[in-house]
């Protein structure tokens, strides 16, 4: 009898030891490899950047914690310069010859959609964060990819509408020439005509411009009540500067920043920021969670507190990490259609869920930036002034045109 | 009245927006004019010398409590003295090899210098307030115009005639022409002709922080702005005449105003246009506008 259930015991034994072997097989080259891309130098790198390595880390450290599948995880990152040649080559490059299988960040909308395309063709998994255009769950979209963050439907329904509410009904784009601004400037101007407004205008600047004030002038001529700037970072950044010493917010004109990052915020100092209207999904001071993670964060990032592009890498990376755990697997396909299945979880996002068209669903926040007077130091910037709750905050899954939602 | 669907008021305020664009050019490529006719280097530091200026301005503010107009006195000088360290140690070595080592070597200084203050700074920029005395406006009728931006106008005009009016005009400017002709019998006739030399890139280097100076309240005191601007000088440059002192500040008022209206006309456009007119200026003239075939 003992002698029986010896070699039933060793013969389990063995059957897993056999299994743990399949498990490890399924993980390619062993080792679990997730490649960090986006501006590391450029208009963008304090949105992203080195600050999203150091995210992603914190993430993979954190995994480690509870995870029992004792996976090996690498990271490795590159700069795409905001070039959409650049980051498809260095896709290519990660997967074909060292083995990255998921490429998260990727701000730069054009650079994400060439991204997105490299990956699909790979069959590896993209969890993008950084770029804005909505066309990355709508006709772009793809059973590789998952959009964590925010994108150009959820800003324009969050600020311009905002903005049209309390009385913009007439506006001026200030867009930025490339995907990006383009796709913010489409969707923003149809949540301005359906509320009843009138677009009257607009300019498309080349990305990384110094100078508006030819640009601003346009704006300020053509006498609308608002002015939307369909831009990002440093470009943001040098257009509300510029208003402000061509007296268009003292003439009754107003400007709706359509996508600021706190980083912008503290480059333009709140004396210039104060009062603008500010669509985030994440903010560090929301609660006890986002407080404790983020000063883990700017401990070991020079003090800078994150914003929400690195908490979104930070949370894109642990629900894959999950997904590999749970599947088994780091195939890109069968990983992204894990992301979908499990419910998402963690402690900056809180429960939300990866929609079938690779939407990443979660509340989101209108911002309105302090007076000098009401910030008690740095980064003490936003009071909360409407939290949009998830089902509203994003474009509803028949409207994408996204093809996996049809099948 | 309108000139191509444009009401002539928005086309003045637009090409006074470009003449003041072109003060920055200009300033600028004085600088790389002057650096280049009398040292014969291609100072690919400039941008980040332009950017040092400005960062010296807000250290000197926030660290100092010297406002702007210590700032436009103190940052050329405390960034001049970096560029003479620069020629001092490095460049020097340089004089007698062709031009592409000297391109080569300001380009990887300009990388490093950016890249120290981007690790410092982050890439966002910080914010540097405008002088009280300059803040607010003229409504000149055709628009508003910032009494900053008519500052920096006047200031550029006074700092580009004067350079050129020293180096053409008087004596000291015609000890450097010669320098640069015939080093060794202007250093014959007493003259410390290396120690004339370093002066000289100290100056233009200074030329560039004062620029940057001046940039500060209008952009982002940010670790790249010299990155953006200074390919579209080196373009003003190329289309001036290399090394030409007039043609460079003509030039960049000059292609401010193109620039100013291609903004007005054809936006997307508006950061290749210089390229473009450069590409055409070489086919017909390629020693530039106002450069001598040597």
């Amino acid at each position: 009898m003992t002698m029986k259930r010896k070699l039933t015991a060793t013969l389990v034994g063995a059957a897993m030891a056999a299994l743990a072997g399949a498990a490890a097989a399924e993980v390619s080259g062993g080792v679990v490899k997730i490649g960090v891309m986006n501006d590391m130098s450029g208009l963008y790198a304090d949105i992203g950047g080195p600050g999203s390595v150091v995210a992603a880390n914190m993430a993979v450290e954190d995994f480690q914690k509870t995870s029992k599948a004792g996976l090996k995880i690498e990271i490795v990152s590159a700069d795409h310069q905001n070039k959409p040649d650049v980051g498809s080559t260095v896709a290519r490059q990660w997967i074909d010859t060292e083995g990255v299988d998921m490429i998260v960040d990727v701000p730069t909308s054009s650079v994400a959609l060439a991204v997105n395309q490299v990956i699909r063709e790979k069959g590896k998994a993209f969890v993008n964060t950084g770029a804005a255009t909505a066309d990355l769950t709508g006709k772009a979209c793809s059973p590789n990819t998952v959009h964590w963050l925010y994108d150009t439907w959820m800003l324009a329904n969050g600020t311009g509408k905002a903005v049209v509410e309390t009385g913009g009904d007439t506006w001026f784009f200030l867009t930025a020439d490339y995907a990006f601004g383009h796709a913010l400037e489409r969707d923003t101007a149809a949540v301005v005509e359906k509320a009843g407004g009138k677009v009257l205008g607009k300019v498309r600047h080349p990305l990384a411009t110094q100078d508006f004030s030819s640009f601003l002038l346009q704006a300020q001529a053509s006498k609308a009540k608002v002015i939307g700037l369909a831009n990002a970072g440093g470009d943001t950044i040098n257009s509300i500067k510029q208003a402000a010493e061509f007296g268009i917010v003292q003439g009754g004109q107003k400007l709706a920043g359509l996508l600021v990052f706190i980083t912008d915020v503290h480059g333009l100092g709140l004396k210039t920021a104060q009062g603008l209207q500010i669509t985030e999904s994440f903010y560090w001071d929301l609660n006890d969670q986002t407080r404790e993670w983020s000063k883990r964060f700017a401990e070991r990032h020079g003090g800078k507190m994150p914003s929400m592009d690195h908490a979104g890498v930070y949370a894109g990376v642990l629900h894959y990490l999950k997904a590999v755990e749970a599947g088994n697997t780091d195939d890109g396909t069968k990983t992204v259609a894990k992301m979908k299945e499990l419910p998402t979880d963690d402690p900056l996002f809180g429960k939300g869920e990866v929609r079938v068209d690779g939407r990443k669903v979660h509340p989101v926040y209108l911002f309105e930036v302090k007076k000098p007077e009401e910030s008690k130091g740095p980064y003490d910037y936003y009071h909360v002034r409407a939290t949009i709750p998830a089902e509203q905050a994003f474009r509803p899954l028949n409207e994408g045109g996204c093809e996996l939602v049809k099948s | 009245m309108e000139i191509f669907g444009i009401p002539t008021q928005a086309l003045f305020g637009q090409l006074l927006i470009g003449l003041i664009n072109g003060s920055f050019y200009a300033l600028l490529s004085l600088g790389l004019a002057v650096i280049f006719g009398l040292l014969n280097i291609i100072n690919f530091t400039h941008g980040a010398q332009y950017m040092m200026g400005a960062f010296a301005a807000y250290l000197l503010l926030n660290k100092a409590g010297l406002g702007y107009w210590w700032a436009l006195l103190l940052a050329p000088i405390i960034v001049g003295f970096t560029g003479v360290l620069i020629e001092r140690f490095m460049l020097k070595r340089l004089y007698n090899l062709d031009h592409l080592y000297g391109l080569l070597l300001t380009f990887g200084v300009a990388l490093i210098i950016q890249g120290l203050f981007r690790n410092e700074y982050g890439a966002s920029g910080l914010p540097y307030q405008m002088p009280p005395q300059l803040t607010g406006g003229t409504n000149l009728g055709f628009m508003f115009l910032p009494n900053y931006r008519a500052w920096v106008i006047i200031a550029s005009l006074v700092v580009c005639l004067g350079t050129w009016f020293v180096i053409e005009r008087t004596k000291l400017g015609s000890y450097l022409r010669a320098a640069t002709e015939n080093p060794q019998l202007v250093q014959s006739f007493g003259i410390n002709v290396p120690r004339m030399i370093t002066l000289t890139y100290g100056f233009g280097v200074g030329l560039a922080a004062l620029a940057g100076v001046m940039a500060a309240p209008i952009y982002q005191v940010s670790p790249q702005m010299g990155a953006d601007l200074i390919i579209v000088v080196f373009a003003v440059v190329v289309i001036g005449g290399m090394g030409s002192i007039l043609g460079s500040i003509i030039t960049g008022f000059g292609l401010g105003l193109i620039e100013g209206l291609t903004k007005v006309f054809y936006p997307e456009a508006s950061n290749t246009v210089i390229f473009v007119i450069m590409a055409i200026v070489l086919l017909f003239k390629p020693a530039g506008l106002f450069g001598t075939q040597k």
